[in-house]
């Protein structure tokens, strides 16, 4: 089967954001008529290497290959032609455009004189719906899709093109247990057509369910590539991790003291529905679920960023007034937002100032901002959370990802909480990070701090968690405790396949 | 919370990387305000009268209401936003204060109300922007027309003049013993204030992160809506009172004055290295894209230099204060990265 | 359950977007019936034929602007190239019977120069385009009264041919505004159905979704610079032709104006929503609310004031519609949980 040579490779590829240095010497075959697998935890490089074969980042070292022959992609349009289709994990559609142009946008069906011919777009799009099998109204603009029909888009853009390779990040993290299944006939008719498949998924059982071989990527770093025949899932684990699971997930014994968190009958409408909890001292509760599940949602409105429609947040007994973050943080809660880049820091910012910007006021001496105050505040949350940084002085952006949490752990401490959400707490950050953010939570649950925790990635909320919560379409699906948690329960749930029981 | 003292022990400052920091050196305020020192040698040796006292009072009064109002302006952008509509405001302060003065008011009167007018102009701004969440762009373009057409509603086509003496000597005296005039003092006094607000409390540090990433300042607990609605009220105010300058300094109330100033304001902030996109910039680089742009215009006007080249000039340093920063980041990011990555490209 | 939402999501943004030009149509026959009923030789042929000569050049200059800020970036020299083009076809005609056509290519040429220069400063450059059109708008304007040093261009200089042009008319149908009309027609049919067209819209409504489909940035937007500098241009020659007495100063400030017309228009000043109809009716809405100002007596001076109302009451509309619309479309997501 892989005689052949590759369709598109890659090389001795290196690539570095700053200080992050996202992928290392990394090779890889792409053969027609392969579903080949690409594993890692958050942040090992996957997103980086679909981006280079997409000729949207350049390899600082190393080569593409296209056919054998080195290629130089000036940028994606480069890729497209070459027929490379991609399906990126974060979806990419114009929100004033209908469903069926963001489909066909740039090679739209002509009539005459070169005129885009309506008919036939609606047409093609509906056609590929129904491969799909799923009903989305072609003219409708892509403003308000949900999550998952944002990704069916993305997956009927890339699939329209013909593409002789088909790379897709993470298509699955939003979608139901159907629409799995269609995507994935879909990928198994384009192999057999000849087609070379690159897939991304966090679930193990989608890989071994789906593809022939798989590579794997720790930190940056080829680890190994291989046939899934010859694997189990836990080798896989093992290869993905690259330590022993328990010393990851140092989740340490506690008894829970009083609710700190309260949340009560809360609505969003069209977002989450008639969601119910409590948060206790010492305790780590997991928030589940599917990507679009409407988790992160629901921190936001407990925090006070989004308004919500009805129901109640308390903090110690004390109701929250409705969006309002600085009422919130008054009342103790912190919160780690899901996306760093643009919700927890100002990246052009120094280190210090970001860690200060949660604590301006008790930085005052008079009226003014004290400098060493300011300084020493940030050195010590340095040290304590063992951050590695040339100066305080440096913006935070030149920092890993790693180090970069740290910072937004370090400027939402220093607060001191009695309730902190954390939402993706080890996305897009090293296996040794991860262990120490994990262990910092433990510690912090131990000291009597309540802990929310939203999280995509499974082992993680096993490992971490008393309690799981599981989110499946704006409402609380199941609430498992960390004796019944496992794989299988808290999928079902997050996919809908289970009901909780007691309302 | 006390930190752990097990942790302790790792050398956390060591330096990883040892960036060199020529970066600092070359930043464009430090550059507008050589170019500002060269202009004023130059100017001195090469013109007989520019050095003067005379002079140089003269050309900081003509500056000052593009002074004053530069400061609100700074901090609006910083933040992200701009005020089109600060020179509209000036003309209907000016125009208001001619009509109230026509029909038999005393300027201890007027002008603490034209200070409430002008907050009120700015709230409707701030109000618009923040609470409807439009951009500051069309908003305050569609509040230039309403405020100027306010000016004239009020004033028509009138010039209203004669002024008390005492309040006009206000306007274009000095302050004794030097050719500083009183506007351009309490210019002095503002730009001091501001600076300190900008650059050394909280509500400075709250505006750069609202400039540089305004989400996150909000997930820090700032209070961004409100802080704009500040920043839009006081530039409203210092509208208004700039317009009574205007008023005094010309003797004369009329509802085109200040036509155009916006933009003028606009460019000596962004010419002061102010980030247009919001998060970066000092004040300090703005006092001297200010000044730079003032003397250089008194120095054509002094050689004879026609005043459409003046406005060329402006224009072609306004161009130059974007564009250099930007070739230099291009050319710094190339020699890093020869075979640079697209995904510095961000919009 | 999705039998419903089919078509359900595009009846309500297509009837909203559609609401929005017929919301200005509507004010504007709303504005004409009722100064009519109180003074009624506001349509008299005179009347009616004035309004649409006055807006012509505005939605000419509305046209270019709508294409630019569709792009997500503005245009603010597009004033000071009108001023420019206007007296520089006035010298060049000064004296000598030159054919219309090479006077209009030649105004064409030099809005087309003006907008390439803000073109490749906006796209290869990236700086901000409200600074970069600012400058230029300084420079031009300079250039341009320095040249004309207080000079006049007269009516008695102009060629009739080039006259008759603004004052001319064919078939009853004045030539001005007959030639706005062709251009929003071209302009707004190639925006629509043209691939190219549409990804105007694209780069408006998504930058980097724009540059990860691969869409030729740069020439779209190298293109809305040159198109708005071209038509600048062309509404140059036609102010001179249609004033014949021209002053450097022609259409100063207008900048403004346009870009009112354009938001008034519908057009979302974050780019990509909008069509050049929208916007021409805008212009054509401002223009006559003037005339009408005229024609009640009302103090004419409340003419500025009125129109910033209108700007402002319009993207406020706009802007409480579209949390509407996307709350809407959010809520019919709620299908999946069924
Ligand atoms: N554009 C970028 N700028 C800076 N850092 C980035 C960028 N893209 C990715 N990274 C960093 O590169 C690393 C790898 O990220 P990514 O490829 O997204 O991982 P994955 O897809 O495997 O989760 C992470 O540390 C991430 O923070
Ligand atoms: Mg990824």
């Amino acid at each position: 089967m892989s005689e052949s040579p590759p369709i598109l490779a890659l090389r001795g590829v290196s690539k570095a954001f700053g200080a992050v240095r996202a992928l290392q010497d990394v090779s890889l075959d792409l053969h027609g008529g392969e579903i080949h697998a690409l594993a890692g935890e958050n942040g090992a490089g996957k997103s980086t290497l679909v981006k280079i074969l997409a000729g949207v980042h350049r390899p600082d070292e190393g080569q593409v290959l296209l056919d054998g022959r080195p290629r130089d992609f000036r940028g994606p349009g480069d890729a497209q032609q070459a027929g490379v289709a991609v399906i990126y994990q974060e979806p990419t559609l114009f929100p004033d455009l209908s469903v069926a142009e963001n489909i066909f946008m740039g090679r739209q069906p002509r009539a005459r004189f070169g005129r885009i011919d309506r008919g036939a777009l609606r047409s093609a799009t509906a056609g590929l719906f129904e491969r799909l099998g799923v009903s989305l109204d072609p003219d409708r603009p892509a403003r308000g899709l949900s999550i998952a029909d944002q990704q069916i888009v993305e997956i009927a853009k890339a699939i329209s093109r013909d593409a002789r390779v088909l790379i897709m990040d993470e298509p699955t993290a939003a979608l139901s247990g159907n629409e799995v299944g269609r995507l994935f006939s879909v990928a198994r008719t384009l192999r057999d057509h000849g087609c070379a498949l690159l897939f991304i998924s966090h679930r193990l059982e989608e890989i071994f369910e789906l593809c022939h071989r798989v590579t794997t990527l720790r930190d940056g770093r080829l680890i190994a590539t291989e046939p899934l025949d010859d694997l189990t899932p836990d080798d896989l684990v093992q290869r993905m991790v690259g330590r022993e699971l328990d010393t990851l997930y140092p989740k340490q014994d506690t008894t829970p003291g009083d609710a700190l968190l309260t949340v009560a009958r809360l609505t969003r409408e069209g977002v989450f529905t008639d969601v119910s909890f409590e948060v206790r001292a010492g305790e780590i509760v997991a928030l589940a679920g599917l990507v679009g599940a409407g988790r992160s949602e629901v921190a936001r409105a407990v925090f006070g960023i989004d308004r919500y429609d009805a129901g109640a947040v308390e903090v110690r007994g004390t109701r929250l007034p409705v969006g309002s973050p600085t009422a919130a943080m008054a009342a103790g809660i912190a919160l780690v937002p899901e996306d760093r880049r643009q919700q927890g820091l100002v990246m052009d910012g120094t280190i210090e100032r970001n860690i200060g910007l949660t604590t301006l006021r008790t930085l005052r001496r008079g009226p003014v901002i004290s400098r060493k105050a300011e300084r020493d505040r940030a050195a010590d949350w340095a040290i304590r959370l063992q951050l590695k940084y040339s100066r305080l002085s440096d913006a935070v952006g030149v920092l890993s990802g790693g180090n970069q949490q740290k910072v937004v752990l370090a400027k939402w401490l220093s607060t001191e909480p009695s309730v902190l959400i954390v939402d993706e707490p080890t996305r897009g950050i090293d296996v040794g990070t991860k262990a120490e953010v994990h262990r910092l939570l433990s510690e912090l649950a131990a000291d009597g701090l309540a802990v929310l925790m939203i999280s995509s990635d499974l082992p993680e909320v096993l490992g971490m968690a008393d309690r799981v919560l599981v989110m499946h379409e704006g409402r609380l699906a199941a609430e498992i405790p960390r004796a019944e948690a496992t794989e299988e329960t808290v999928m079902a749930a997050a996919t809908g396949r289970t009901r909780r029981e007691a309302a | 919370m006390a930190p752990d003292a097990s942790v302790k022990t790792a050398s956390a400052a060591a330096p990883v990387t040892a960036t060199p920091r020529v970066g600092r050196l070359v930043r464009w305020d430090v550059i507008v305000t050589a170019l500002l020192i060269v202009v004023f040698i130059g100017g001195a040796l090469g013109t007989p009268d520019f050095a003067t006292g005379d002079n140089l009072s003269f050309a900081l009064d003509d500056l000052c209401e593009i002074a004053l109002i530069a400061l609100p302006m700074t901090l609006l952008v910083v933040v992200g936003e701009v005020d089109l509509s600060v020179a509209s405001a000036l003309g209907m302060s000016s125009a208001l204060l001619g009509a109230l003065w026509d029909a038999g008011w005393a300027i201890e009167t007027i002008v603490p109300l034209l200070i409430v007018v002008g907050a009120v102009t700015g709230l409707v701004n701030g109000l618009l922007v923040t609470r409807l969440g439009l951009p500051s762009l069309a908003v305050t373009i569609g509040t230039l027309t309403l405020y100027r057409g306010l000016a004239y509603v009020v004033l028509g086509t009138k010039a209203v003049a004669e002024f008390p003496q005492n309040y006009a000597d206000l306007a274009t005296g000095t302050v004794p013993g030097t050719p500083i005039p009183y506007p351009f003092a309490l210019f002095i006094v503002l730009a001091i204030i501001t600076a300190v607000v900008l650059h050394a409390t909280g509500a400075g540090r709250a505006m750069f992160a609202i400039g540089a990433q305004e989400e996150a300042a909000f997930f820090a607990g700032i209070r961004v809506k409100r802080i704009k609605l500040l920043l839009f009220v006081v530039s409203g105010v210092v509208s208004a009172f700039a317009g009574v300058i205007y008023t005094l300094r010309y003797g004369s109330a009329r509802a085109d004055n200040g036509l155009g100033l916006e933009l003028a304001v606009i460019a000596a902030v962004l010419l002061g290295g102010v980030d247009f996109d919001g998060g970066r910039g000092t004040l300090g680089g703005v006092v001297a894209g200010v000044l730079l742009i003032g003397l250089l215009r008194n120095l054509l006007m002094l050689r004879d230099v026609a005043t459409e080249i003046q406005s060329i000039v402006t224009g072609l340093l306004l161009i130059v204060s974007v564009l250099t920063p930007r070739i230099v980041a291009g050319v710094r990011e190339a020699r890093r990265h020869p075979r640079g990555s697209m995904s510095a490209s961000s919009q | 359950m999705t039998a419903i939402t089919s078509g359900g999501g595009r009846r309500l943004v297509d009837t909203v977007l559609r609401a929005r030009e017929l919301s200005i149509l509507a004010a504007l026959v709303v504005l004409v019936v009722v100064t009519t009923a109180v003074n009624s030789s506001f349509l008299s042929d005179q009347g009616v034929k004035d309004i649409f000569l006055n807006a012509s050049i505005l939605a000419l200059l509305a046209v270019g602007q709508t294409m630019v800020v569709i792009t997500r970036n503005i245009d603010l020299s597009v004033g000071s190239v009108v001023g420019l083009v206007a007296f520089a076809s006035g010298k060049f005609v000064l004296g000598h019977d030159r054919n219309v056509l090479l006077v209009l290519i030649l105004g064409m040429a030099i809005g087309a120069v003006c907008g390439l220069v803000n073109g490749v400063l906006v796209s290869f450059f990236r700086v901000p385009a409200l600074v970069v059109t600012l400058g230029t708008l300084y420079v031009i304007q300079g250039a341009d009264y320095y040249w004309a040093h207080g000079q006049q261009i007269n009516a008695a200089d102009v060629p009739g041919s080039l006259l008759e042009l603004g004052s001319g008319s064919v078939l009853g149908i004045p030539y001005l505004p007959l030639i706005t009309v062709v251009v929003m027609l071209a302009v707004g049919h190639y925006l629509r159905s043209y691939p190219s067209g549409r990804e105007f819209y694209a780069i408006g409504s998504n930058p980097d979704a724009a540059r990860l489909a691969g869409l030729a940035i740069r020439r779209r937007i190298l293109t809305a610079y040159t198109t708005s500098g071209i038509l600048a241009g062309l509404a140059g020659v036609l102010w001179l032709a249609r004033f014949g007495t021209v002053v450097a100063d022609a259409a100063h400030g207008w900048e403004l104006r346009v870009v009112a017309a354009v938001v008034v228009g519908g057009v979302a000043i974050v780019g990509g929503l909008g069509s050049v109809y929208g916007a021409a009716l805008g212009a054509l809405l401002l223009t006559t609310i003037g005339s009408v100002l005229v024609v009640l007596k009302v103090n004419s001076f409340w003419q500025d004031a009125i129109a910033g109302l209108l700007l402002l009451l319009a993207i406020s509309v706009d802007r409480l519609l579209g949390l509407r619309v996307t709350r809407a479309l959010r809520r019919r997501n709620v299908r999946h949980g069924a």
